[in-house]
């Protein structure tokens, strides 16, 4: 698979049924796609496999993942801003 | 051309609550069943319901379906079907027992019996004190009913095709529907799904605005391919904005942060509902505020670069009350505006939420529409409920709690009239290439190359122009430039060219098919919205500022074909009861 492709099916899997979802996915894949290194990308997707009120309570701070490195990749998805 | 095909005795395009509630009825009953939906089905936009669902189990305080109707043909300022809503509030109990049933972890009362709580508009005794009729799983009750009829789907052997876009319903000359054409996202490639029914169950189409609270899916796919089938929609000038969403973004600003003393200003820091309500203030009306902000935007006191906003200041009450008592709205305005409201103003406008119209059905599930013999012919084989559709429960104007309730209770019926259906009609009808063909020509459309706009641009103009011209302030003028602006900008979708013609997981090409979907319900939406010259329940026109019940108490439809206008009436007769007569809505 090429990066292109790689980041066509990630955007994919960022629709999600919730607007805030969407919103924080696509402008982290629009602003930190290309500086994502392999261990990140496969992070990114093991994240959007979570359920979506999973995600909405780890991003506005309900819950915070287990996972050490999961929970520092929805603290860098929160922290970007356009 | 040959295509791959499937065949099944029922499709159902959309995995909401509506799809999902009807697909489980059906597996249960032994029917092949495929449901197509673009994005994984727990990833519906059911999900995003917090509220919860109306039904009166009288659980907590004393209860009756009849109150239950009279609230919801009061709400819908009498433009609601009594039939319809008669047997929304009747199935309402067996609807969520069902729920119950099949594993829905409703929130409990210490007695053991489904809790429910107190929500605007819900009356006792016909108008008496405040009734508890909403059932809900804390706060998380679409997410609760998403996953329970997911997993009762998996269990009943319902066959999902996830991540496929439905490109265009399929029909024979008599106009029957025979299944769809759709596509598979991961690989591109076309696939004819043929069925004796097709319920549509796409959802809303909140997209079509550029600030609202629907999340990117809601583009209106299945209410455009009725369009493009011939079916009319119905009553889609009537959309509910809620005041405060985050400008640009659409995200809700409970209406809570006003009640703890937040208050909306202008760019000259002119506190302004002063002179749109001088006694309510910033809690007025939902309508009331709405329409103070796109007055003060249009007027050209808004705020920030493009002046297309005002402020919601809450730093005047203190890092303490707002970091307290407004945990959530602390939390998006960090998020999404890297801002702490306890020491900046807010940026809001008013944001898109609910459609009240659709694909008009039958309290069945069948989509009717005007033929020979009447206004409200079904159109055979073609089902649809939930927000796509237009049954008409809501009429002019939702009540909290009753949107989850019509998916499901309008879901159930349409999966119960399909079994009929296909009891009555066991074989498929043929199903002739020339069926096919305008589907393919849609999707081919788009391979075309060279130079051209971008979907993103068209699509941004879009947006912008339906905020612009068919917002919360609409008046004969504003309109009526927005519909010849909405006639050119549909003109410029054919000059619209994609970069990536790629087939595996060709996202473009979906978001470019989204857009002709958007485009179609944003025509039918400012059309219609310029077609009714009354206010009433969401449509609210400064030029016409009352309710007109002996000229406009009618539905209205809007035909795709020569962007025509009609209407059909009301059902005021219910099934058993006496119907309730319009009065003024008073609350």
């Amino acid at each position: 698979m090429d990066a292109a492709e790689e980041l066509r099916r990630l955007r994919w899997q960022c629709r999600r049924g919730m607007l805030e979802l969407d919103l924080l996915f696509s402008r982290f894949l629009d602003a930190c796609y290309s500086g994502l290194s392999s261990e990140d990308k496969s992070d990114l997707l093991r994240l959007l496999n979570y359920q979506d009120q999973i995600l909405q309570d780890w991003f506005f701070r309900a819950a915070v993942p287990a996972d050490v490195r999961l929970r520092e990749l929805v603290a860098r998805i929160r922290s970007v801003h356009c | 051309m040959s295509l791959p095909k499937r065949r099944f005795d029922s499709l159902i395009i959309g995995a909401g609550g509506a799809g999902l509630n009807a697909a489980l009825r059906l597996s249960a009953a032994d029917a092949r069943v495929a449901v197509v939906s673009k994005v994984f089905p727990t990833r519906s936009h059911t999900v995003a319901a917090q509220g919860g669902v109306n039904a009166a189990l009288a659980n907590v305080l004393p209860d009756d379906w009849h109150w239950h109707m009279f609230d919801t043909v009061k709400g819908s300022d009498y433009l609601g079907d009594q039939d319809a809503i008669e047997y929304m509030c009747r199935e309402a109990i067996p609807t969520v027992y069902e729920l119950e049933h099949a594993g829905v972890p409703f929130s409990r009362l210490d007695n053991g019996r489904i809790y429910q709580r107190a929500f605007g508009g819900m009356s006792q005794n016909f108008g008496g004190d405040q009734a508890a009729r909403t059932c809900a799983a804390a706060d998380r009750t679409g997410h609760a009913i998403l996953h329970t009829l997911y997993q009762q789907n998996l269990r009943a052997r319902t066959h999902f095709f996830d991540e496929f876009f439905a490109i265009d319903l399929l029909r024979d000359e008599e106009g029957a529907i025979l299944g769809a054409l759709v596509l598979e996202i991961e690989t591109g490639a076309p696939l004819v799904i043929e069925a004796k029914t097709t319920l549509l169950a796409t959802g809303g189409y909140g997209q079509v605005f550029r600030t609202t609270t629907n999340a990117f899916i809601n583009t209106g796919d299945g209410m455009a391919m009725a369009l493009r089938a011939g079916v009319p929609l119905q009553d889609m000038e009537f959309f509910q904005f809620h005041p405060t969403g985050v400008a640009g973004k659409g995200m809700l600003i409970t209406e809570g942060a006003r009640g703890e003393g937040g208050y909306l200003m202008n760019v000259r820091g002119e506190r302004f509902m002063e002179r749109y309500a001088p006694k309510a203030l910033d809690l007025a009306s939902r309508d009331v505020v709405s329409r103070a902000i796109a007055t003060e935007v249009r007027e050209g006191r808004g705020c920030g670069e493009e002046g297309d906003h005002v402020l919601l200041k809450l730093d005047h009450l203190g890092r303490d009350v707002v970091g307290r008592r407004l945990p959530g709205i602390s939390e998006i305005c960090r998020t999404f505006l890297g801002i702490d409201p306890a020491e900046e103003p807010i940026p809001v406008f008013p944001t898109a939420h609910y459609a009240m119209g659709g694909i008009p059905t039958d309290r069945l599930g069948r989509v009717v529409a005007p033929a020979r013999h009447g206004p409200e012919e079904v159109v055979p084989g073609l089902y649809a409920a939930g927000e796509c559709a237009c049954v008409s429960v809501h009429g002019a104007n939702r009540l909290g709690g009753n949107s989850l309730l019509d998916i499901l209770v309008f879901g159930r019926a349409a999966g119960n009239d399909i079994i009929q259906f296909l009891k009555e009609k066991p074989n498929h009808r043929p199903l002739p290439d020339s069926a096919v063909e305008p589907a393919l020509a849609r999707l081919a459309r788009w391979d075309r190359k060279g130079e051209g706009e971008t979907v993103h641009a068209v699509k941004a103009d879009l947006r912008k122009l339906m905020e612009d011209h068919c917002g919360v302030f609409r008046t004969e003028a504003v309109m009526a430039e927005g519909v010849d602006k909405l006639k050119a900008l549909r003109e410029r979708i054919d000059g619209v060219r994609l970069r990536d013609h790629s087939q595996t997981f060709n996202t473009a090409r979906i978001e470019a098919l989204e857009l002709d979907n958007l485009v179609d319900v944003g025509m039918a939406t400012l059309m219609s919205a310029l077609y009714r010259q009354e206010s009433r329940g969401a449509h609210s026109r400064v030029d016409f500022p009352k309710r007109d019940d002996a000229n406009w108490m009618k539905h209205s439809l809007y035909f795709r074909e020569g962007d025509r206008m009609d209407f059909k009436p009301v059902r005021t007769k219910p099934l058993t009861v006496e119907s309730f007569p319009p009065k003024e809505r008073v609350y």
